[in-house]
């Protein structure tokens, strides 16, 4: 394979991956929540997609129904967790471990979609618009586009009075109590909205892999921490620059000196893809690029000096 | 206007450790009245107001607001007519939001918190002026990350927040303990001042002295889950520090404090 063409690949999965990594920030670095259920929820959003398109059902509408199926998921692990008392982490261990046999029960056992299916990277309003180009062209630009509608939403939303409330609840769940609002309810709301976005993220892996297998979700966890501690830490490192301090002076260019944690993110999960790729390029097989993924991750914690802390904020 | 009836409370029941703090517990709050409660470590002070807020369960007795029980309602849901600040400077605001995002949710208490914008721009006049009127300079400072102001800062917005929105009763819980002198007597000075404008009722726990003399309407001191010492209107304006100071004295040494 070329150096382009990987750059390329590598991009898109930077890319497709950074949804994932939007929900891993909602919970771990927004709610302070670490979802193990990631592990299980990635995975559902492909097991739906590669069923649905198997029966035919229209590549597009795959995005919704994996959105509303990941968000039950998020509901599960926020009810456990809130209404039945189980601690966090274990809260996401038991949705991880049930949903294992959820997905294999959906898909019935690993799934490939036939050539002759239309993914969304190949449906006709994609091709109608951006058919000129090559299969990796068009994947970079939708996923690109939806990451960037994606990234919108999220900050908007992040701005809105429930989203204020959600950023509360994980900063000072003290305070959302004396503001007369159940802290439960909201942290649950955000886990239905962080399950939803990697669902969808399943969905889109699903898409450009034309796969479903049942292991597909395993350390996925780690992928969106990693994506997210490098995107906050170097946002954290940037914003203290003079050229970020310079930039904020300005009114018009301030949005350039303090970017949103969720364009950290994109560019965390880019940069931890290429990272993984890097290491696999220089031969490493296959089986090998779990052992990669963790000791990079490793890397990232000792050299952002976080080991596990990365609370910062929209 | 706020009622503790008969009250008992056992920390860590059925054990080697049980221990009755409240054995029939009962205290009437009246409408308007500043409450200072003074007592050792230990005599119950801060779980009695944990105990109105709902924040800890009790095994028996019943918390009444404007004669109707609150017992059966959620720490959250007492909230709705509460405000509370507590001794940690940190706990009354989000140390990642800016002042204005701060003040924008405690601004909304009350209302729905749906996807309308967070931020309401026409209020931003509205909480300069709070802002000034606590005079530290804070009014310049509303796009600041809250975690990067002082302690004592951060303990005078969160009063202001506390008190924003109408609230039948204010809890300051220890909330200048955690302050320099000088900070502690602004705070207190803006405590007093916000619960008379408002004429809120509220019951504030100190360790302070002269603050529970010079503040409260009625000063009550606690021991071991008792009320031993209770004096409001002519009898408290009689008292003086060294009379509290003398009392205080006297039960540590009982305590063996």
């Amino acid at each position: 394979m070329d150096v382009m063409e990987l750059l390329t690949s590598t991009l898109i999965q930077g890319l497709i991956y950074a949804l994932i990594s939007y929900g891993v920030y909602i919970t771990y670095s927004i709610l302070d929540f670490p979802d193990l259920g990631v592990d299980g929820t990635f995975p559902l959003g492909a097991a739906v997609t590669a069923v649905l398109m198997t029966k035919g059902v229209n590549a597009w509408l795959t995005l919704p129904i994996s959105l509303v199926v990941g968000g039950l998921a998020g509901l599960f692990t926020g009810l456990v967790h809130v209404k039945l008392k189980v601690r966090n982490l274990l809260a996401g261990i038991i949705t991880m471990t049930a949903l294992f046999s959820v997905n294999l029960q959906i898909a019935g056992s690993n799934l490939t979609i036939d050539r002759g299916t239309d993914t969304i990277f190949t449906s006709a309003p994609v091709m109608a618009l951006l058919g000129d180009l090559s299969l990796s062209g068009r994947k970079l630009i939708v996923s690109l586009a939806l990451v960037i509608v994606v990234k919108l939403l999220l900050d908007a939303y992040f701005h809105t009075k429930s989203g204020l409330l959600l950023r509360a609840v994980g900063d000072n769940a003290t305070l959302v109590t004396t503001l007369a609002k159940d802290r439960g309810t909201v942290k649950i709301l955000g886990l239905v909205i962080s399950n939803a976005l990697v669902a969808f993220g399943g969905c889109i892996v699903c898409h450009e892999t034309r796969s479903f297998s049942a292991t597909m979700g395993t350390g996925q966890l780690v992928y969106g921490l990693a994506a997210v501690i490098i995107g906050v830490s170097l946002m954290h490192f940037y914003t203290g620059t003079r050229l970020a301090r310079g930039l904020r002076k300005s009114k018009a260019l301030r949005f350039l000196g303090s970017p949103q944690g969720t364009t950290a993110v994109v560019l965390g999960s880019v940069l931890y893809k290429l990272c993984i790729q890097v290491a696999m390029s220089m031969g490493l097989p296959t089986n090998m690029m779990k052992l990669i993924t963790a000791a990079l991750f490793l890397l990232v914690l000792v050299l952002s000096g976080r080991k596990g802390e990365a609370i910062i904020h929209a | 206007m706020l009622e503790v009836r008969d009250i008992t409370k056992i920390y860590n029941p059925g054990t080697q450790t049980e221990q009755r703090l409240f054995d029939h517990f009962s205290l009437t709050v009246e409408e308007g009245q500043f409450v200072a409660i003074v007592g050792s470590n230990g005599s119950g002070k801060t779980s009695l107001l944990n105990i109105i807020c709902g924040s800890i369960p009790i095994e028996g007795g019943d918390v009444l607001v404007g004669g109707q029980s609150i017992s059966k309602l959620k720490d959250y849901q007492r909230y709705a007519t509460m405000g509370r600040v507590y001794q940690d400077p940190a706990a009354g605001t989000c140390p990642n939001l800016t002042m204005l995002e701060n003040l924008s949710l405690a601004d909304n208490k009350g209302k729905s918190y749906g996807l309308g914008r967070g931020i309401n721009k026409k209020r931003i006049d509205f909480y300069r002026e709070q802002l000034s009127s606590l005079g530290l300079g804070l009014e310049d400072k509303l796009d600041v990350r809250m975690g990067a102001l002082s302690g004592g800062q951060r303990q005078a917005v969160a009063l202001l927040m506390a008190t924003m929105t109408p609230l039948k009763f204010l809890i300051l819980d220890e909330h200048t303990a955690a302050l320099d002198p000088k900070t502690a007597e602004t705070i207190m000075v803006l405590t007093d001042k916000v619960v008379r404008e408002k004429g809120l009722t509220a019951m504030m726990v100190t360790h302070n002295l002269r603050y529970a003399v010079e503040y409260g309407d009625r000063i009550l001191m606690m021991n071991r889950g008792r009320v031993v010492l209770d004096r409001a209107g002519a009898e408290k304006a009689a008292t003086s520090m060294d009379d509290i100071l003398a009392m205080f004295n006297k039960i540590s040494l009982e305590t063996g404090n």
